[in-house]
């Protein structure tokens, strides 16, 4: 059957500890090839560190990552900055670059790692700025732009060098309801257009429904539940079940762990 | 790219500006009195003492800069120190029978030679050697010999 | 008891490996440098614009009080030996031997090198050098190392401009104000500062520049990715930066005595 060789990313027995807090404990997921697939999990549960390992940021104490059947952790330095060429990322917050102008930053790729002429460039980055709507804006520079519009620079220069794979880091945080659906629509047709295979790191339990088209839901360092949206909503996990239905208390604890309400406060009293 | 220019040209001037900073500290604040000349002959002397005598310092005549001490030796055989200094070539009619001495310039100041003309038909010229020499004053053996002086002046008037 | 003693050795520990650390850095931007320089001209040439060409008014403005300053003093002692020539002399050794390489370096740490370490610190806080990263750019060799050499070169070129602003400063004092004559003053300076004097200011120079820009450098890359931890990386910066050139300035003096 075909299953092997759709999978692009695969995630293997991922175990990864910050000092003495362990994020992931033999962690397993499968990321398929031309698909969205959302990354969702409450605050904390190590989401963009998991986009970092994927990356190659960081490196796991245990297990393997593997993008098309290759242990990235054997590669060279040379080969792993030509993998990383094959990814574009949308950070959560767009990290332009401050002292360059929009083109400047989305032509940043392709200035730095090919030959092409001027107006070659020019072409394809005016190109991806039109995709993102954002053509006219050219010429700013990224502090004069909105949250919204930071983002979809960031998208264009994320796509300019024809990646494989589109990681998107919270992408739709703080974004007003127009910003949002510009953002969650241009996710899908990029995606669909272009061919490629895209993962979504959000909490945004919604909007991801309507974008993705497989979820994991990660907590306590591994995948809790995974699924089309639809199978997720109806799961039987109670875990799951407070995520998608963003219940106050559940197996996610409202009350932070603290001593005996009585006693402490009792106990004041009577000092 | 916009600002590049500005950027440019602003470095630039301050490039030039830090160079010709540069320039006027390494060549109008020191040297004043640096010996140049095109072609020069070398002179060797022999002195008991040279003092603080140090490469570099000047040889006059006639209070007129001349030339400039090369460099100071001790002679183990002799027992001597051995100065070599250069004269500027213009100046080739030097009697080889005239003497050097370690000058002091001002009360504290650094020290030089001082070459007095001799009367001799013959001239120094490279390679020669001036036989009639001058040691340094040293401070301490001029006041030790006041102390003594003056001890026996004493002893003479009692 | 116990507890302290071992605190003192973790914490030796932790400042040994900390400054392992800041070595090999160094000697990463070493390596990085002649490629950058010859390769990327153009972001050297706008970091030294950067550190050096907008520290000018400051340097400048300074240099000229420096200078002004050290021959008012000099003129009041001078005049009780009725040596008022030298007062030139006094404000041209002091200037070019230490205070300008010195006062420079330390001038330079509070502007350029807070400018640099603040920037880099915030560019690693809203993950600009991760997005290089990602971009398969190398952010030490695109940001760090254009700004190591821009603060190298510009360096040596402010402390210049402090010494030669400062005379013009101390002549301003001693020739138009108190009247020195103005060939015995210039003239007095050039037989007693001697090329080695210029040499040992420029050699401090030159080692405050790669001292005051590799620090700067280092605090922004490693600052804590937020606007407390950037704002502690930028004072860092002044205070290590300063203990360093006054350390070294001993060293430096010593060895050339």
């Amino acid at each position: 059957m075909t299953d092997e060789s759709d999978n692009l990313i695969e995630v293997r027995d991922l175990t990864f500890s910050r000092g003495h807090r362990k994020i992931f404990d033999h962690l397993n997921l499968t990321i398929k090839r031309g698909e969205v697939t959302a990354l969702m999990g409450p605050s904390g549960t190590g989401k963009t560190t998991l986009l970092r390992l994927i990356t190659r940021q960081l490196i796991p104490q245990q297990g393997a990552i593997y993008i098309e059947g290759i242990d990235i952790a054997t590669l060279s330095q040379a080969k792993l900055y030509e993998l990383r060429q094959r990814f574009g990322m949308l950070f959560q917050n767009g990290a332009l670059l401050t002292d360059l102008s929009v083109f400047e930053n989305v032509a940043f790729p392709l200035l730095e790692h090919t030959k092409l002429s001027r107006r070659l460039i020019s072409h394809i980055v005016l190109t991806k700025l039109h995709a993102v709507g954002l053509r006219g804006a050219a010429d700013m520079m990224p502090a004069e732009l909105s949250g919204g519009m930071a983002r979809r620079v960031a998208l264009a220069r994320a796509m300019v060098m024809d990646p494989d794979i589109l990681i998107y880091d919270e992408p739709f945080v703080g974004l007003d309801p127009i910003s949002l659906g510009v953002i969650v629509r241009l996710v899908r047709r990029m995606n669909d257009a272009l061919g490629i295979t895209s993962i979504v790191v959000s909490h945004d339990v919604e909007e991801i429904a309507t974008v993705a088209d497989r979820s994991f839901l990660i907590a306590d360092g591994k995948v809790a539940a995974s699924g089309s949206p639809d199978e997720l909503r109806t799961a039987n996990s109670e875990l799951v079940r407070q995520f998608m239905h963003g219940m106050a208390d559940g197996p996610v604890a409202f009350h932070y762990e603290a001593p005996d309400y009585e006693e402490q406060l009792l106990g004041r009293e009577n000092e | 790219m916009r600002q590049t220019r500005s950027v440019e040209i602003g470095t630039g001037l301050f490039v030039l500006l830090g160079m010709s900073a540069l320039f006027f500290l390494t060549t109008q604040t020191t040297g004043g009195d640096d010996f140049q000349a095109e072609s020069v002959y070398m002179v060797e002397a022999r002195f008991e003492n040279v003092g603080s005598l140090r490469q570099r310092a000047p040889v006059t005549m006639s209070g007129v800069t001349i030339g400039r001490v090369t460099d100071v030796t001790f002679d183990p055989v002799s027992l001597e120190a051995v100065v070599q200094f250069v004269i500027d070539a213009k100046f080739d009619r030097i009697p080889d029978d005239t003497d050097a001495s370690i000058l002091t310039s001002g009360i504290l100041g650094s020290q030089y030679i001082g070459l007095q003309a001799g009367g001799s038909d013959m001239y120094l010229e490279e390679g020669s050697e001036i036989l009639f020499t001058q040691s340094a004053i040293i401070l301490e053996n001029l006041i030790g010999k006041f102390l003594v002086n003056s001890g026996s002046s004493d002893e003479e008037s009692n | 008891m116990r507890r302290s003693v071992q605190d003192i050795y973790e914490n030796s520990f932790e400042f040994l490996r900390t400054f392992g650390a800041f070595q090999l850095f160094f000697l990463r931007l070493l390596r990085y440098s002649p490629g950058i320089f010859f390769s990327r001209f153009d972001l050297v040439v706008k970091q030294v614009y950067n550190t050096g060409a907008l520290s000018l008014v400051i340097i400048m403005v300074c240099g000229l009080f420096v200078g002004a300053v050290l021959a008012l003093q000099a003129y009041s002692n001078m005049s009780v030996f009725n040596a008022e020539d030298w007062t030139g002399v006094a404000a041209a050794f002091a200037l070019v031997k230490e205070l300008g390489p010195v006062l420079t370096a330390i001038l330079f740490a509070g502007r350029a090198g807070t400018a640099l370490t603040s920037e880099i610190g915030l560019m690693k806080a809203t993950d600009q050098l991760s997005a290089m990263e990602m971009m398969a750019v190398n952010p030490v060799r695109r940001v760090l190392v254009p700004r190591f050499l821009g603060g190298v070169i510009a360096m040596p070129l402010l402390a210049a401009i402090f010494s030669g602003i400062g005379l013009f400063g101390a002549h301003l004092v001693g020739v138009e104000l108190f009247q020195v004559d103005v060939g015995s003053f210039w003239q007095q300076i050039q037989l007693t500062l001697e090329i080695d004097d210029v040499r040992e200011g420029i050699i401090k120079s030159c080692v405050f520049g790669v001292a005051a820009s590799l620090i700067a450098v280092w605090e922004g890359y490693n600052a804590v990715p937020t606007a407390e931890g950037v704002g502690r990386a930028t004072t860092r910066t002044v205070v290590i930066t300063a203990i360093a050139i006054l350390v070294f300035d001993f060293m430096i003096t010593a060895a050339l005595i």
